[in-house]
């Protein structure tokens, strides 16, 4: 019978299964400070140990400092404490750490594709919700809770339910300017927040083939705003490219015998989704986000939706709450709204190219005075690289601050934010009120949006600036 | 984990779309590596004014004197989206709040609700409704049971309201079940199916012990 790839790769993975759902072999789990640690400590707590610390890979991310020169206590006291408790349970259960001074630390789930950690058709969960953006790689990966982090550290497995299965099918070539993250507001918009929600979505069609793998990561890192259990691309000839070198990816005789089963990972052409989504690349304009939920979303040179009724799956009550809170009327235009700061970072867009692009809109450029820019490289490697090809100057001299990686001010973890009632252009993924900080306003877009906006000071469409 | 009894309890209801994590438990008040000491952080941006924990904002029905001991939540569609961060559930449970009824949940957050022994209730939002107009009349008179086993909400033995939840939810909540126990009971077997996959898939398994120096070296390159 033909199978979807999510049916193969479930299969592989399955020791049992019944109507509540089905006991999945675990291959990989990552884990960071913010969720990890206490996994750790409650697992130890409860006298259990960790069943293959081989293949756990654990970072420090979500509360770390990323200020210039930061070390272990230059941050908040509450983060050292979760990075000390996250150091002595990693040491412990022999676990492998990239700490804060590791050329291999970043976002977890920019350094795991990056590492070689993350590899098609393998099940990989951390307690974190974005994790499905590694579902790029072709790998069935999702986010869990920290409960269930210590059932998969014990067991190596998970009872799961069986999610439905989605295919989202993105055809046609985007215009010039229009990103994926633009393409992935535009699905999330059209369908709202809870479109994907119970199914693992299979992101296909001719505009994924042609995307690059960073491009996949950010598709499937905004399927989780979508409300997927698990966003996947099939892995193809620029997957396998992708991945050949890193450092914890298959070599010599290992990775022959991987790519005779990695080619066989794709839905067949007959394979039955239950439901299909079509979405044609050549409507989707650049997006940004108006209000407080990322479907709240439209063209960056349109208006705010007129009624509640105008807003799709909006009710209300949301709609009026999202217009209060980020200070905008009805109808209002989105473009040329006065921001107080820019960010681009997260595991959304903070990849090489992320940041190449939005310097190509920066080159030669000015931030414009009231603004404060600050950009946050994906991961230790990124930064690297960037500062090896002298992107990180362009970045510097435009105004923006350069700095270390982390998840940053994508959330207030940090203890850092652009202050209350502030207006913040972001290439992160969530728009939730006070998700960067009390008050702080939050507008979704891509890269090259931010750094327009930053220049101008106000919400910009960067095909304007263009060449 | 406790088995999960019927309840009788002041309902508190909070019918907004979209409550996520964010909201539940912001993440500055996430202060300690700690399951517990959570629930004075409860919806923090919204119960406190300037969030100010001294200053409780009287507009927010929480802090309503009507709903205190409230032990049942009446909420929104897609309640728990966002961060998957298990805090949001440890807060609620801290604060009291032992059933959450929403037209839906989200799935990492259901979970995290189900391994903490909190009864996540599905029903559709017009009932939610009806059922807050009957609460809002009185708060602390007006009380619902809830009875887990037949999936049961009631008002006073007048009305009741049947709520969905999956089977096997339901069945570790009854129980009190502790998941990762009832796994472990099949260590035997995982391991022999571990041992074919290994087999199958050895490249999954061959995980090099590499230096970071390697590794950087490595991945500059790329």
């Amino acid at each position: 019978m033909p199978a979807t790839l999510f049916e193969k790769i479930w299969q592989i993975h399955k020791i049992d299964e019944d109507q509540g759902g089905a006991l999945i072999l675990i291959d990989r789990i990552l884990l960071h400070e913010r969720t990890g640690g206490i996994a750790l400590q409650s697992l130890a707590a409860a006298g259990r140990r960790v069943a293959a610390p081989g293949q756990v890979f654990a970072t420090i991310d979500h509360v770390v400092d990323t200020r210039p020169g930061r070390t272990e206590h230059s941050g908040t006291s509450m983060a050292a404490r979760f990075m000390e408790v996250t150091r002595r349970e990693t040491r412990h259960a022999g676990i492998r750490l990239f700490d804060i001074d590791d050329p291999r630390q970043g976002i977890v789930h920019v350094i795991s594709p990056e590492l070689g950690i993350v590899l098609p058709g393998v099940t990989l969960v951390c307690p974190d919700s974005h994790t499905g953006t590694q579902g790029a790689l072709g790998a069935l990966a999702w986010g869990i809770g920290s409960t269930e982090a210590e059932h998969a550290l014990a067991t190596q497995t998970l009872r799961v339910p069986r999610p439905r299965t989605m295919r989202v099918a993105i055809e046609g070539a985007p215009a010039s300017g229009v990103t994926v993250k633009d393409l992935a507001l535009y699905l999330i918009a059209t369908h709202g927040a809870s479109g994907g929600k119970g199914f693992a979505v299979e992101f296909a069609g001719d505009a994924v083939a042609a995307m690059d793998i960073e491009g996949r990561m950010t598709l499937c890192n905004l399927a989780t705003e979508f409300s997927a259990f698990a966003a996947i691309v099939a892995p193809d000839d620029k997957t396998f490219a992708y991945i050949v070198g890193r450092p914890y990816a298959p070599a010599g005789a290992s990775w022959d015998r991987a790519m005779r089963d990695w080619i066989t990972l794709r839905s067949d052409p007959n394979a039955r989704f239950d439901a299909e989504l079509r979405v044609d690349a050549a409507e989707a304009r650049p997006m940004v986000t108006w209000g407080t939920n990322p479907q709240q979303a439209i063209p960056i040179d349109g208006h705010v939706p007129e009624s509640w009724q105008a807003s799709p799956h909006d009710r209300r009550e949301s709609y009026d709450r999202a217009l209060a809170y980020m200070d905008l009327k009805p109808g209002k235009s989105v473009l040329g709204l006065p921001i107080q700061g820019a960010f681009i970072g997260a595991c959304t867009n903070a990849r090489l190219g992320d940041l190449k692009r939005a310097a190509a809109v920066l080159a030669g450029r000015r931030v414009h005075p009231g603004v404060r820019a600050i950009c946050v490289p994906g991961s230790s490697t990124v930064k690297r690289r960037a500062e090896a090809e002298g992107i990180d100057k362009i970045f510097t001299a435009a105004g923006f601050e350069w700095r270390e990686s982390g998840c940053s001010l994508c959330f207030y973890a940090g203890g850092e934010s652009f202050g209350p009632r502030q207006r913040v252009i972001s290439s992160t993924n969530r728009n939730f009120e006070g998700r960067q900080g009390p008050e702080t306003r939050t507008h979704l877009a891509s890269p090259e949006t931010v750094a327009a906006s930053a220049v101008a000071g106000c919400t910009a469409d960067a095909r304007a600036l263009a060449h | 984990m406790q088995p999960f009894e019927p309840i009788t309890a002041v309902a508190l209801p909070l019918l907004r779309d979209n409550i996520d994590t964010d909201a539940i438990i912001p993440s500055r008040e996430i202060t300690a590596v700690s399951k517990s000491g959570l629930s004075s952080g409860l919806f923090a941006g919204w119960r406190y004014i300037g969030g100010d924990r001294g200053r409780p904002d009287p507009a927010f029905e929480l802090n309503a004197p009507a709903y205190r001991g409230a032990q049942i939540l009446l909420a929104g569609d897609n309640f728990g989206c966002g961060s998957s961060r298990e805090q949001a559930v440890w807060a609620l449970a801290e604060y009291g709040l032992r059933v959450l009824v929403a037209p839906s949940f989200n799935p990492i957050f259901f979970r995290n609700c189900v391994r903490n022994g909190v009864l996540a209730a599905m029903l559709p939002a017009a009932k939610i409704a009806e059922i807050a107009d009957w609460v809002r009349a009185d708060p602390q008179a007006n009380r619902l049971t809830v009875h887990l086993g037949e999936r049961a909400i009631r008002a006073s033995g007048e009305r009741e309201w049947t709520f969905a939840i999956a089977d096997d939810a339901r069945d570790v909540l009854l129980r009190g079940a502790d998941p990762i126990d009832e796994t472990l009971k099949l260590e035997e077997r995982i391991a022999e199916f571990r041992a074919a996959d290994r087999l199958r898939r050895p490249w999954v398994y061959e995980i090099g012990s590499r230096d970071r120096d390697s590794v950087q070296a490595d991945t500059d390159m790329l």
